[in-house]
């Protein structure tokens, strides 16, 4: 098995983190994974993408002309990505950031309102861990327990009081993505 | 075994704890895109408090390679990185180490230039490390990580070999390879050498008159043009027992190639995704990875020109290594360079397209 994410956005959304994460639970796993962040003259409100690829073999290229999933956090990201992703393959798309819809016909297309939850919950730093949660839930690269773990793992002590939020995030995302 | 933990870190972070693990006894560094984090994570990991190794931001890239000359001068485990920019700066320093036979360790993490270019990965700095980028007859021993853990295994092999061969060693990375995180297992804790370790190791260096040696005295200097002939015939005879004993590299899905890629760094990793699509569609190609671009593996390119038809040099410059590549097969088959610039990195499938319409 090799899953290769390219997960897009805006500055600030928490794109890197959430690649992050994603990576750091499929190490946990025993799996071989690769973080390449578009790195850039970084600001608030920027562009943001990294590519993350969970792999049972070593990884060739952390460098992409296609990816087998794509979630896109803006409409920039969509128009970048959705032509690159690979027949058969995935996008996920999150309703706020997102006016004009894929309209690729050879994909999945999957939306999730991840931006509303997330005001909805009062939890508007966890978005990121809202729009994982509808990932794992088509997509299952990694488990939740391993997601839980890699939160322990990366984050600050003084942070892991928020653990059961963010797990209450993934969980919400895993309820309100919806194919189309 | 705690040293035996699987982390998963950045490049430059990599070689940060590397440094520390491997008894480096001073870093002197000056923060750029996209190495800064190297500094950053000895910032953080304050060694100072634990091995006590030196960790010093000095006001330039200039006054940072200087003082690694200074540190080298007394046979400690001194290093400097920076990324292209900084690493011109530091090109005077480098050639008087060369000259002064010292060893230490410089970190290239490329990005595109030329002049300040931008802060995107790039190789562009090939010719600058492996052709001497300051003045005079000179090589340093230059390593290219593929991967984070290269990034980690390298620096105390540079260190080894500097230390060695009494020459300045060059990790030349690439902004991609410093930014990106992979799963990487940090060598064990080396402590750093004691006083009488350094005395016995390095005779050489400037460790203090104890008892009535002779005085050590290390300089590039030497007017008389007969003396200065002598040391660079035998600074130039260390470097063919380099070339003879220390090129490294790796052979990828070379065995019933009917094609080559040569690539190093990030550029070998994106050769090895192409190389899956090619053979996907029924073209046998393969690897070669120097892993040493100084001392380059030109026997083992020379033996690849009566195997297959065709070499691609892939990097991600305008077309330098190349040079090394034709210079070892000597006309014997057609030797093509693809790459992109200014901090655009090639994709896996213009590679191909690229094998395809080259050959």
């Amino acid at each position: 098995m090799t899953e290769e994410i390219i997960i897009a956005g805006f500055g600030g959304q928490g794109v890197l983190s959430m690649g992050k994460i994603l990576a750091y639970a499929g190490l946990m796993e025993g799996k071989e994974v690769t973080w390449m962040p578009a790195y850039g003259p970084e600001q608030r409100g920027g562009t943001a993408n990294v590519t993350v690829i969970v792999s049972d073999d070593p990884v060739s290229s952390p460098i992409l002309s296609s990816y087998d999933t794509a979630i896109v956090l803006n409409q920039p990201s969509l128009e970048k990505f959705e032509p690159k992703v690979k027949p058969g393959g995935v996008i996920i798309y999150d309703g706020y950031g997102i006016n004009e819809p894929p309209t690729r016909k050879d994909i999945d297309i999957y939306r999730i309102d991840a931006m509303d939850a997330a005001a909805e919950m009062n939890l508007i730093k966890t978005f990121n861990m809202i729009v994982l949660g509808g990932l794992l839930k088509i997509h299952p690269v990694v488990g939740i327990e391993s997601v839980l773990a890699a939160l322990r793992k990366t984050l600050p002590e003084r942070h892991h009081h928020l653990i059961p939020k963010n797990e209450e995030a993934i969980r919400k995302g895993m309820e309100i993505i919806r194919k189309l | 075994m705690a040293d035996q933990e699987i982390t998963l870190m950045k490049g430059n972070e990599a070689i940060a704890h590397a440094a520390i693990r491997c008894g480096c006894d001073g870093y002197f560094g000056y923060p750029i895109t996209p190495q800064s984090e190297v500094l950053e994570t000895l910032a953080e990991q304050k060694p100072w408090e634990t091995t006590g190794m030196v960790v010093l931001q000095a006001e330039s890239e200039v006054s940072s390679i200087n003082m690694v000359y200074g540190g080298a001068c007394t046979g400690k485990k001194v290093m400097t990185s920076s990324s292209s920019p900084g690493v011109s700066l530091m090109q005077e320093g480098i050639s008087y180490m060369a000259g002064a036979e010292l060893p230490a360790l410089i970190v290239n993490v490329m990005r595109g230039g030329p002049g300040l270019g931008t802060i995107q990965p790039s190789q562009s700095d090939y010719f600058q490390a492996c052709k001497g980028g300051g003045h005079g007859d000179y090589h340093l021993i230059v390593l290219a990580p593929a991967s984070v853990q290269e990034m980690a295994d390298f620096v105390d092999l540079a260190f080894t070999l500097a230390f060695r061969y009494r020459n300045p060693a060059m990790i030349l990375a690439d902004g991609a390879i410093g930014q990106m995180m992979e799963k990487v297992v940090l060598p064990p804790f080396k402590p750093r050498r004691t006083e009488e370790e350094i005395i016995k190791e390095c005779p050489w260096a400037t460790t203090g008159r104890i008892g009535g040696r002779k005085p050590n005295i290390i300089t590039s200097l030497e007017l008389r043009s007969e003396e200065m002939e002598v040391i660079n015939l035998r600074i130039q005879a260390k470097y063919r027992e380099i070339e003879a004993k220390e090129v490294r590299y790796e052979e990828f899905m070379l065995d019933d190639a009917e094609y080559a890629i040569v690539a190093f760094g990030s550029a070998a990793r994106i050769a090895k995704k192409s190389i899956e699509i090619a053979r996907s569609q029924g073209i046998k190609v393969g690897l070669l990875r120097p892993i040493t671009l100084w001392p380059f593996p030109t026997e083992e390119v020379k033996a690849l020109a009566g195997r297959v038809k065709g070499i691609l040099s892939l990097e991600i410059n305008a077309g330098q290594m190349v040079e090394d590549i034709r210079l070892a097969v000597e006309g014997k088959v057609p030797v093509r360079h693809f790459g992109r610039l200014g901090g655009i990195i090639p994709d896996p499938d213009e590679v191909v397209e690229v094998l395809k319409s080259s050959f």
